[in-house]
């Protein structure tokens, strides 16, 4: 854009004399003089409005690193996770196991026992059952599963005595997080003072500490923060997204070819143009409605799959990848056209052989687009009932499932504090996967786009 | 057998007839005298008998699948005891649960009665027997249709533009999935909302003033008579979003001046992006960070702005929801920044140079060009833009639905706690639900009114955009 340079004190226009001499005559103040006097007024107002935009553009980029730090700072601390350092006696007698080959007493063995057992050793002076209780309450009711697996994995560990670290419970891993060193006060949450003194011992012993967690990469959701991950969220909204492309990119390039290059110019395309512009626009919980009352309603589809949810997200998309679609055959040359089809092409070898190829880059990266909309959108898919509390990962399109988006909204409603750090790490996760395909769409037409 | 393995039977079939009807097609030609004797590329031959073999078989097999469980649930039904028929549908949709989940073998057949696990029984055999069914009738459509290409093969066909044609028909098949959206949208809505209109007389949904919707579900139940009054709904959507807009509108719009009149072309490369991010992250990520961040921070700045001694005594107290209305509509508005911007953005762009060198040759400041020129050019364009961003506005569920409250007060505080058409959606549909309540019904008939309201909008916006374009082409 042009920008003149404005000085406001030397830009002051000077009269000639021959004006000066002509107008001496005329009693009325000079239009010049009634410029000057109100230029220093108006060049304020210019620079006031300048300040208008940088600061509005100021208070949007403002915005932008407050909700990245707000979420990050709360987030960062649940790729951690807290582990009380135990040596775990593993007496079969204590298991309830006599024989080590049966993969089903293996499986059924009494671990909490034994954890509990070793926990206690710890603190040998607690008497008394509330006390007790309270002292295995230190440790996440998830933490024998664990140990389970690994006796199964390698069932020589019978008998010996192994040091292990032992997924400690939420309001342990709360208080460890929030306990800083310069004397603040910690997070205390449900724990006790007793508690709080073992810990303290435990942390003095230098037996809790804190690991990658891979809890939080490799569980489905679970009502304990400790145990809770995103897998089954992320394999959800994967099959999701795997419907919504298939659908979606076939038919939006479909209909993106058949308007630009075969519709003809009357009434009906037009009817089509207006849906396509108009469905752009409505309100992504309309789509959640219309997969309510019609595919679960009228054809009797089952809730909660990833099948139904990637068909409500297609219809959703579809507009944005035919309109991006559409704008990359228009980009094509006619001469292109032209030529093939002076070599005898036929309209159908014109567009596969050649529009479609160098439309290609456009039409992706509107698809990747679209794409990253759906993996975004919560909306429509808690009308479909994928909103369900689901612990099994997903492991087809048509097992009960929740996605990314709709997880974080069940984890943000969940009171433990412990959801709070998960909520804003799963949200990390879906936006490091937003960044990344948009970043992608990008690259790839700024290196796959040619300029005609 | 499984679906999944139809479809690779079936895609296998298809590489089949794709084959067979290039090399049928290739060695009758031969036989008249070699290739140049086919009318078509052997290639068209192949995609003719492709196009025969799965088009028919795959359009069975989606009615097929659309409305198998519908017919087995109703025979299921029909074969319940005369008394248990009788029953209303809510609780035969209850029993048919029942009997899945015993079939499936989700819940434990022991202790049911025995109808309901023969009924399990049944529904299990029927199930096997349409997928049957299904997979002999496809596949036998498929050869079916090899066999039909087959005949059809020789070279004098003209299977280019039989091809063709297909592809052309299959492309405005796809193109007419926008209007089946639509007319999909309609139907589900309208279909619902005329049930709820029969319930609850239309007059007083629009104009009541007490929204309710739990319905007692015994006579006896203290509470719950059920109000459908949706007039706070309406209002606190139109709180929320004009907050929305107060915000979004100056911000947005000042953005797009600043960046077309002003920036310079780097300056422009670095921020464009960064707005774009803006307008890229999740609704539910704006609805986490205005219950969790914004919502609390708003009510502690109203309790320190409250124990201000002067307010004191003049006797104003300062009471702050937690869910104000403020922090949901302060969210959205910086959802609607780069919506906004970016819309303003095209338009500014579109004004003509010249108009802009005239004011400036006239001897305005840049300022005064905008002002005075540029954006009166554009005005068009720009109230299009900020329409669509209304509707938008109004359409938005995460951010209120998490960070609105629930409670139907009908008030213009922006402090206080209102919720929204879209809460009420969320509310009302997610979890289990009866179809013929009123209450759900209700979800219906406000998702009717949205669409009415956002539809016109759009209608209007896109059709003043257009306009405005066609001026300056």
């Amino acid at each position: 854009m042009n920008n003149p340079n404005i000085n406001a004190s030397s830009d002051r226009l000077e009269l000639n004399d021959s004006t000066k001499l002509m107008d001496s005559a005329v009693t009325k103040p000079n239009t010049i003089d009634l410029v000057n006097k109100n230029l220093a007024k108006r060049y304020r107002a210019e620079k006031r409005f300048r300040l208008y935009g940088i600061a509005s553009i100021t208070f949007a980029l403002i915005c932008l690193v407050v909700l990245f730090t707000d979420i990050i700072g709360k987030g960062h601390s649940a790729f951690f996770q807290t582990y009380i350092q135990l040596e775990v006696n593993l007496d079969p007698e204590v298991l309830d196991i006599n024989d080590a080959r049966d993969l089903k007493q293996l499986a059924n063995g009494d671990y909490q026992a034994a954890l509990r057992k070793s926990l206690r050793a710890e603190f040998p002076d607690v008497k008394g059952r509330s006390d007790k209780r309270k002292l295995n309450a230190l440790i996440s009711s998830g933490a024998s599963y664990h140990l389970a697996d690994e006796v199964k994995a390698d069932p020589g560990l019978l008998g010996q005595v192994i040091s292990l670290p032992v997924l400690a419970d939420d309001d342990v891993d709360t208080w460890l997080k929030s306990r800083s060193d310069d004397g603040e006060e910690a997070f205390t949450g449900r724990l006790s003072e007793k508690q709080l003194i073992w810990l303290e011992n435990l942390l003095e012993a230098e037996k809790l500490e804190q690991k990658f967690n891979v809890v939080f990469f490799s569980n489905g959701d679970s009502r304990e923060p400790e145990l809770a991950g995103i897998r089954g969220a992320m394999m959800g909204s994967l099959f999701t997204l795997f419907v919504t492309f298939i659908l979606s990119f076939t038919v939006g390039i479909s209909s993106a070819i058949y308007l630009e290059e075969y519709a003809p110019k009357n009434h009906f395309t037009d009817f089509i143009e207006v849906n396509i512009n108009n469905l752009a626009a409505v309100p992504s919980i309309i789509f959640g409605l219309l997969g309510l009352a019609i595919f679960i309603g009228l054809f009797g589809m089952p809730r909660s799959i990833p099948l139904l949810g990637g068909v409500v997200l297609s219809l959703m998309t579809l507009p944005t990848i035919i309109i991006s679609s559409r704008a990359a055959i228009k980009a094509v040359p006619p001469s292109i056209r032209q030529a093939a089809l002076g070599m005898g092409a036929s309209k159908m070898q014109v567009i596969l052989h050649h529009v479609l190829p160098l439309a290609m880059p456009g039409m992706l990266t509107g698809t990747i687009i679209g794409m990253a909309q759906a993996l975004g959108e919560t909306a429509p898919l808690l009308m479909i009932g994928m909103v369900a509390f689901v612990v099994d990962v997903p492991g087809a399109l048509t097992d009960p499932s929740t996605a990314l988006p709709v997880q974080i909204f069940l984890w943000a409603d969940s009171p433990e504090r412990a959801f709070v750090e998960r909520t804003s790490a799963a949200i990390m996760v879906l936006l490091a996967f937003l960044i990344s395909m948009n970043t992608l769409a990008v690259a790839l037409r700024k290196r796959l786009e040619r300029r005609w | 057998m499984t679906t999944s393995i139809l479809l690779v039977v079936i895609a296998l079939l298809v590489a089949f007839a794709f084959m067979s009807g290039k090399g049928l097609a290739v060695s009758k030609a031969n036989k008249l005298g070699g290739v140049r004797q086919l009318n078509s590329l052997p290639f068209y031959y192949g995609m003719l008998s492709v196009f025969w073999c799965v088009i028919p078989c795959l359009i069975f097999v989606a009615a097929w699948a659309m409305f198998d469980e519908v017919i087995i649930e109703n025979l299921v039904i029909a074969n319940f005891p005369q008394q248990v028929q009788m029953q209303a549908e809510g609780e035969l949709s209850l029993l048919i649960n029942v009997v899945s989940n015993i079939a499936s073998g989700a819940s434990p057949s022991l202790g049911q009665e025995a109808y309901l696990i023969e009924a399990a029984n049944y529904l299990k055999s029927l199930r096997d027997s349409s997928q049957t069914a299904m997979s002999v009738i496809a596949l036998s459509l498929a050869a079916c249709g090899i066999c039909i290409a087959w005949a059809k093969i020789n070279p004098e066909l003209r299977a280019r533009n039989h091809v063709e044609s297909i592809f052309k028909l299959l492309l405005l098949i796809c193109s007419c999935i926008a209007i089946l959206t639509t007319v999909g949208i309609v139907l589900s809505v309208v279909f619902e909302s005329i049930q709820f209109f029969k319930k609850v007389p239309i007059s007083e949904f629009i104009f009541g003033l007490h929204w309710s919707p739990q319905v007692a579900i015994r006579s006896d139940q203290v509470g719950g008579s059920g109000a459908f009054g949706a007039v706070p709904l309406f209002v606190g959507t139109l709180l929320i979003s004009a907050i929305a807009m107060i915000v979004a509108v100056p911000t947005g719009l000042m953005s797009a001046i600043y960046l077309s009149e002003y920036a310079s072309r780097r300056v422009r490369g670095v921020i464009k992006p960064l707005l774009e991010i803006l307008a890229g992250i999740p609704t539910v990520v704006y609805g986490f960070f205005a219950a969790l961040t914004v919502a609390p921070f708003i009510r502690d700045v109203g309790g320190w702005v409250g124990d201000i001694w002067v307010l004191e005594l003049l006797g104003i107290t300062l009471h702050v929801s937690s869910e104000s209305a403020l922090a949901a509509g302060l969210v959205m508005g910086v959802m609607i920044i780069p919506f906004i911007s970016s819309l303003s953005d095209d338009v500014i762009n579109a004004v003509p140079q010249s108009l802009r060198d005239g004011a400036l040759g006239l001897g305005s400041t840049q300022s005064e060009t905008v002002k005075k020129v540029v954006i009166p050019a554009a005005l068009p364009g720009i109230v299009g833009g900020i329409l669509l961003a209304v509707s938008r506005a109004i359409g938005e569920t995460m951010i209120v639905v998490m960070a609105a409250g629930l409670a139907a007060n009908l008030t213009a505080n922006p402090l206080e706690s209102v919720t929204t058409v879209t809460v009420q959606i969320v509310t009302l549909l997610v979890g289990d639900q009866e179809f013929d309540s009123a209450k759900t019904l209700s979800a219906f008939a406000l998702g009717l009114m949205l669409f009415v309201v956002t539809l016109a909008l759009n209608v209007y916006a896109l059709r003043v955009v257009k306009k405005y374009r066609e001026q300056y082409e």
